[in-house]
């Protein structure tokens, strides 16, 4: 657990770090201006180690940043040409196995998959495109759900409920393809707010919401101008 | 010293990828210095007269004549390159890949809600037409492609770019915002 009384000091890249003991890794390497790229972890919830893009090399072997939890001495590498290469196959990876159409994605240019792409330079894929062929729930009022383009990080899972009870959940453990399924009568209660939740916690555009697409003009949305954690980046000087 | 030969086709795509290339504003005036254009439908020649340097590809496979022009671009090409989201990976005509070509030709000539003068229920079938594939594929994966340039359509930047580094054998220039998915 995070010792907030206890401040350690580690090694990323050659740079010397500090951290309270026992916080993750990823959160600790954030707070030193420097970035590990996440796809599956958010700063207060649970980490799920799902997603494997946050692989780091730690004292000689490969472990996900987001649950693993600093030490004093820890020697960390994050930066090399074989752990961004390995990032960069996941992300390709994670291209062909959805049906990731960008150019009529509500999501793009705000879309953590895709920044990652441009961050890593993928050009095309290397793995043959799946098209599988998957749902879209759209049935309650302010939201829908496109499994074509959930990456199943679990992000909804973990955090969206309503009066205590989970909106998301993951199902077909046995047998049926994995999946992540939206529950229709709590998600059609989901306030303004509560659907707005939803989607900003969804890293991809897998939860939308509705009758407001495309808000932000091309050029001015997140990813337009600068990479994905550059401004993480930034704080190191 | 003679120009590196330059062909273009748009395949499965909707001639953006062309109209962003044209988009180059008054580099087009380099252009014309910097190669020479064979089959393309910027010059309007139909059919290969020598053999090219260059080959630029817009748009996916989705039909037996694309597949015909695409390997007829790898045969006479020395270097093609895939340009935009639908040469990539299909793009926007590849939503259809998960419907039977049944569903999308009814839809499309039948029940459409803007079918209205296809009155005698007719499914376009002369022989002259070129075959639908199964689905719409990424050109790479019927022909060897060389290089990728991602975006709907790539930036005219980065076209200009990829085709003045190929041409000069300079390093690519590849800004961050010159390199989108969409
Ligand atoms: S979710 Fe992201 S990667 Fe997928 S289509 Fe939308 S913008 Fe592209
Ligand atoms: S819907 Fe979005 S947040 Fe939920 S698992 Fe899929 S990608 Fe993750
Ligand atoms: S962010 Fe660590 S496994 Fe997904």
């Amino acid at each position: 657990m995070v010792k907030k009384d206890e401040k350690i000091s580690f090694e990323i890249d050659g740079q010397t770090c500090s951290a309270w003991a026992g916080q993750p890794l990823l959160d600790a390497a954030k707070d030193n201006g420097i970035f590990i790229p996440s796809l599956c972890h958010v700063q207060g919830l649970k980490p799920a180690g799902s997603c494997r893009i946050c692989n780091v090399n730690v004292n000689g072997r490969n472990m996900t940043a987001c649950t693993t939890r600093v030490s004093a001495g820890m020697v960390v590498e994050n930066h090399t040409p074989e752990l961004n290469e390995l990032r960069k196959t996941i992300i390709e990876v994670l291209f062909v196995s959805g049906n990731h159409f960008c150019p009529s994605c509500e999501k793009s240019g705000n879309c953590e998959l895709q920044a990652l792409g441009y961050r890593y330079q993928m050009m095309v894929p290397r793995f043959p495109y799946e098209f599988p062929v998957k749902g879209v729930d759209a049935r309650p009022d302010l939201i829908y759900h496109d499994r074509n383009r959930c990456i199943m990080c679990k992000r909804c899972v973990r955090s969206i409920t309503k009066d205590g009870k989970h909106v998301f959940a993951l199902n077909g453990r046995g047998g049926e393809h994995l999946h992540v399924a939206m529950d229709v009568d709590l998600a059609s209660q989901l306030t303004e707010a509560e659907a707005q939740e939803a989607m900003d916690i969804c890293p991809v555009g897998a939860i939308l919401k509705k009758e407001q697409g495309f808000l932000v003009p091309i050029g001015e949305r997140k990813y337009d101008k600068a990479p994905i954690g550059s401004d993480i980046e930034a704080q190191n000087g | 010293m003679t120009k590196p030969v330059l062909a273009t086709t748009s395949l499965a795509g909707c001639f953006g990828c062309h109209m962003s290339f044209l988009d180059i504003d008054e580099r087009i005036l380099e252009l014309i210095d910097l190669v020479e254009f064979n089959k393309s439908p910027v010059d309007d020649i139909k059919t290969f007269t020598k053999q090219c340097d260059i080959g630029l590809i817009e748009g996916g496979c989705c039909n037996s004549e694309n597949i015909e022009v695409l390997k007829d671009f790898r045969k006479n090409c020395n270097i093609l390159v895939s340009v935009g989201e639908c040469a990539i990976m299909g793009g926007l005509p590849a939503l259809r890949n998960g419907i039977s070509i049944k569903e999308c030709l009814e839809e499309a000539y039948l029940d459409g809600p803007t079918v209205k003068a296809n009155t005698e229920k007719i499914m376009p079938n002369d022989e002259e037409l070129p075959m639908l594939l199964d689905m719409v594929y990424p050109c790479h994966e019927i022909v060897k492609i060389d290089y990728f340039l991602p975006g709907c359509p790539p930036r005219a930047d980065l076209i200009w770019n990829a085709l003045v580094a190929l041409v000069t054998g300079d390093e690519l220039k590849m800004p961050y915002e010159v390199v989108k998915f969409d």
